[in-house]
């Protein structure tokens, strides 16, 4: 074992971690936006809209991550009109292929988990603000997202774990995240036990700070709950 | 969707593909039948493995111990190799480290799901055995494996297609598998959008199939079973 190697790389190494970390919460953020609507539209009575985001729900959990990254940054560009478009500069670099892949992969596995969070929101509590004269609308934004949300939140944080060692596939389409600066030292090096054991040690660590930051979340939102 | 020659290609990494998911499954499925019994074992030490082993596993990327027992292993197993004084270099193929590497991350994965259906399995039905004098390794067999079976079906089933999914990631290795199969036929045709489409389409078609497997285990383990429907 060669820990030198270990230590001099550990600066490289961080700075891929934050690529990571940027990378988790940029698509975390955006696949929650579109997760809500597709969430909502799956409770509605309407069959129509309940089958509208059932596609996208199914693609996205039954291929691949890597398919869907590949099929972003290498597929798109078969296609003049995508190359042609003013979106062009930003499809043809990895870091925004990795996160449109990885925001719509999140967002069908959050719309999942948001549905189960929304239907076991108990009905008492919708029929009490509708007694209350509550809109539709209100009824959403003041009751049924927030309390869904709360519901949701264990379940959504092993889903942004999840995420986190699906990031390590963007260093397959050239990105520099943990995963991608470790290979490229290894490349010079050639000390892959070493470098992989490190990169390792670092997404443990992340997930540790993941965890623990859903925990404190957690905890705050319920804080009507503990005793004392 | 014309493929332009390249289906017969595609239908070997398909190939490929099946076998290396079942094969990882089915040393899932003994590294975590281990783990399980390692977790609730009253040796100490043994419980704080367990525990080290699945807690690691939930941190690690899938990609990067495929790589690491690839390139990783290869060379611990050649200086162990050599320390023996064998010189010729062993070469781990893509398919063996693949089926170490996803074994060994959906093996924590079927630990806890072990886990969780031995404790279902009332002490009873062990007591039951000792009392007719049955060894340990009977009763395991006998009694308490044909239960668990059928309480971790469902969950072994969703664990199954999460790992049939991330077969993919061997083809990163070389693994010739629908992956990298793809590749090739993009490679050469230049359209990449169509045949990655076709690689997803196959996806599906996998995981429906594993799905409708699954669920035919399910009637099958819980027959006779009374459910609250009836």
């Amino acid at each position: 074992m060669n820990w030198q190697v270990m230590i001099d790389s550990f600066p490289a190494l961080a700075e891929g971690a934050l690529i990571t970390l940027e990378l988790v919460v940029i698509s975390g953020i955006l696949g929650v936006l579109l997760a809500v609507p597709m969430a909502m539209a799956r409770v509605s009575p309407r069959p129509w809209l309940r089958a509208l985001p059932l596609a996208h729900i199914y693609f996205f959990r039954g291929t691949p991550l890597l398919v869907q990254i590949y099929l972003v940054y290498y597929g798109l560009g078969q296609f003049e009109a995508v190359r042609d478009s003013v979106l062009w500069p930003y499809l043809r670099e990895a870091y925004w292929c990795a996160i449109i892949a990885f925001t719509l992969n999140t967002s069908a596995y959050t719309a999942e988990i948001l549905r189960g969070a929304i239907q076991s929101v108990p009905r008492g509590e919708v029929e009490a603000a509708e007694t209350v004269g509550m809109s539709p609308a209100l009824i959403w934004r003041r009751i049924r997202l927030p309390r869904a949300f709360r519901i949701a939140l264990p379940a959504y944080s092993n889903e942004v774990i999840l995420m986190l060692k699906g990031s390590a596939l963007a260093s397959t389409i050239t990105l520099m995240d943990l995963t991608g600066v470790a290979r490229t030292i290894i490349a010079r090096t050639y000390t892959p036990v070493e470098l992989f054991l490190a990169a390792g040690l670092l997404y443990v660590v992340l997930a540790f700070l993941i965890l623990g930051g859903f925990r404190l979340v957690e905890r705050r939102l319920n804080r009507h709950l503990q005793p004392g | 969707m014309d493929l332009q020659g390249f289906g017969a290609q595609l239908a070997s990494g398909t190939w490929i593909t099946v076998q290396l998911a079942l094969a990882s499954m089915a040393c899932a499925v003994v590294l975590g039948l281990l783990g399980a019994s390692a977790k609730t074992s009253g040796l100490t030490p043994l419980r704080w493995l367990g525990t080290a082993y699945t807690g690691m596993v939930r941190g690690l990327p899938e990609l990067l111990v495929i790589l690491l027992v690839y390139f990783g292993a290869a060379m611990v197993i050649n200086q162990v190799a050599s320390a023996f004084g064998y010189t010729q270099y062993i070469e781990l193929s893509p398919f063996v480290a693949g089926v170490i590497a996803l074994a060994f991350n959906y093996g924590a994965y079927m630990t806890e799901v072990f886990r969780g259906a031995l404790a279902t399995i009332p002490r009873g039905h062990t007591e039951a055995g000792m009392a007719l004098g049955m060894g340990r390794l009977r009763i395991f067999r006998r009694i308490v494996l044909p239960q668990v079976w059928r309480v971790a079906l469902p969950a072994s089933g969703n664990i199954f297609l999460a790992l049939l999914k991330d077969t993919a990631l061997v083809s990163v290795i070389g693994l010739e598998d629908l992956m990298r199969e793809t590749a090739i036929a993009v490679g050469y045709s230049k359209q990449p959008f169509t045949f990655y489409l076709a690689a997803a389409f196959i996806y599906l078609g996998l995981t429906a199939v594993a799905t409708l497997g699954i669920h035919w285990l399910e009637r099958r383990t819980t027959h006779g079973m009374r459910t609250l429907s009836g």
